[in-house]
């Protein structure tokens, strides 16, 4: 598989390189990703994160399999299309990551500190684990429609604050997320950037998460772009699952009401 | 009157109160989130909770979802033109283009990890203008400045302008999306004067 995904590279490097051209340049980068798409590294992280899904761990010695990610205890089909949801066990809206990690300190007494600090974003050692579960969960609503509940005050709510945090200009660049994701069309360099105020927009910057990313060699979660924005913008690192990444998620997941979650995708 | 518009707005940036690009964000909502902000970040380095802080043109920017009223983004375009600009200590303010095309091509600096200190802040120009034609890897969030020079000439008054706008963009255009790198110490002066060069220098491939 990834002498095929090597091929591939080759091929999509090879048609796009000399072709910069302005007006080709989208049509190119497309067939890039539709040549990356055949033979997704991620499915390694899905079938991993399968496995440690139903293996007993922790000080518990438990499973995941009785964890609720909002449909019942264990049901995976379609849940993470409805996260963030509000969880009255906890009073909190929670995304899937922050619930991941709220049912492997619940359920299997496992240590979560690792995942805090970066953590989870490493590609080895405590705390590395996480992307792989989530790419499991997240793969079970692949092809379906996000459809998050925002009549629950909650997820209102904390929709709004979301939408404010989105907005919110800070730090020695004056960056918000809007400055770079509020138009149609827009490029950093040759990256095209979704405008996230549009469900259309947040339907290729947000449902296509988690992802394997060629440049890193990872998979890729909506906790660590989140970071990773914030990171570009100068800002101090966002603590993982933390209340404003899950406001900006609720609010970007709710723009994308409706449309199609992609997942496990690969991008560049 | 004028002075009561001004005063207003001002009493509206510090309240957020009673005027009208406010209607989108409630008092509520502004509290909450300024909460998350309170709790959300970690790893601080020595000065960087400022960071988290916004000044009066950032809440106003926000406040107005980036497009302020006329009053509002008078009172922005003025209050930036109240801030000192800082020049180069020989008062040159064209210096070396191709110094100026490394800094448009730089993206170092001011990153949680950016800790090399022989390493210079780049501008990172090109990750949202076209400047140079030959140069195919561009953003387009701003204008292109390709041929800047060539339109506009370098006048006293037009390089006066080109560094005056990269070292504060919002003391002419409230709310740009564009860094005020002077301004908020993300290049220096010297560096700023190759920028103006690499865009008005005549020699500088910007104007061939």
């Amino acid at each position: 598989m990834k002498k095929k995904l090597i091929a591939s590279l080759v091929t999509a490097i090879g048609v796009i390189v000399p072709a910069m051209a302005q007006d080709k340049s989208d049509a190119d980068i497309a067939a890039y990703r539709a040549a990356l798409q055949d033979g997704n590294p991620a499915e390694l992280w899905e079938l991993k994160g399968e496995s440690l899904w139903k293996t007993k761990r922790g000080s518990k010695n438990q499973s995941l399999e009785t964890c609720d990610l909002g449909k019942g205890p264990g049901k995976l089909d379609g849940a993470y299309a409805e996260l963030p949801r509000y969880f009255a066990d906890t009073g909190k809206v929670m995304d899937l990551e922050a619930r991941l990690i709220h049912c492997m300190e619940t359920i299997q007494g496992w240590d979560t500190k690792p995942y805090f600090n970066k953590g989870a974003f490493k590609s080895k050692g405590p705390g590395s684990d996480i992307a792989a579960i989530a790419t499991f969960v997240a793969a079970q609503s692949n092809g379906k429609k996000f459809n998050i509940d925002l009549n629950h005050p909650a997820t209102k709510s904390t929709f709004k604050v979301g939408e404010q945090l989105f907005w919110r200009r800070s730090g020695p660049f004056d960056f918000s997320c809007a400055t770079c994701h509020s138009e149609d069309s827009k490029r950093i360099r040759l990256q095209g950037l979704p405008n996230l105020l549009k469900a259309e927009g947040a339907a290729s910057g947000v449902a296509t998460w988690p992802a394997y990313r060629v440049s890193q060699s990872e998979v890729r979660t909506l906790q660590h772009r989140m970071w990773d924005c914030y990171w570009q913008m100068r800002h101090p690192d966002v603590q993982y699952t933390s209340e404003a990444v899950t406001a900006l998620l609720t609010y970007l997941v709710g723009t994308g009401n409706g449309t199609e979650i992609k997942s496990p995708y690969i991008k560049r | 009157m004028k002075t009561y518009k001004i005063a207003l707005i001002a009493a509206c940036a510090a309240t957020l109160a009673a005027c009208s690009s406010t209607d989108k964000q409630s008092a509520d909502v502004y509290q909450a989130a300024e909460k998350a902000v309170a709790s959300s970040f970690q790893n601080m380095q020595p000065g960087w909770d400022k960071r988290l802080v916004q000044d009066q043109s950032q809440k106003m920017c926000t406040a107005a979802r980036d497009k302020p009223s006329k009053a509002e983004g008078e009172f922005i375009e003025k209050l930036n033109q109240s801030f000192k600009v800082q020049y180069p200590a020989d008062g040159k303010l064209i210096g070396d283009w191709k110094k100026g095309e490394s800094i448009a091509q730089n993206g170092y600096g001011m990153r949680v990890g950016d800790n090399n200190p022989s390493r210079e802040n780049g501008g990172n120009c090109y990750a949202c203008h076209q400047i140079q034609k030959k140069e195919l890897s561009f953003g387009t969030m701003g204008p292109t400045l390709a041929g800047y020079g060539k339109v506009r000439g370098n006048s006293d008054a037009i390089v006066k302008y080109t560094y005056d706008k990269i070292y504060n963009a919002q003391a002419f255009s409230a709310c740009s999306n564009m860094p005020r790198f002077g301004h908020n110490g993300i290049l220096s002066p010297t560096q700023i004067s190759h920028l103006v060069a690499l865009l008005l220098d005549p020699k500088s491939p910007v104007n061939q």
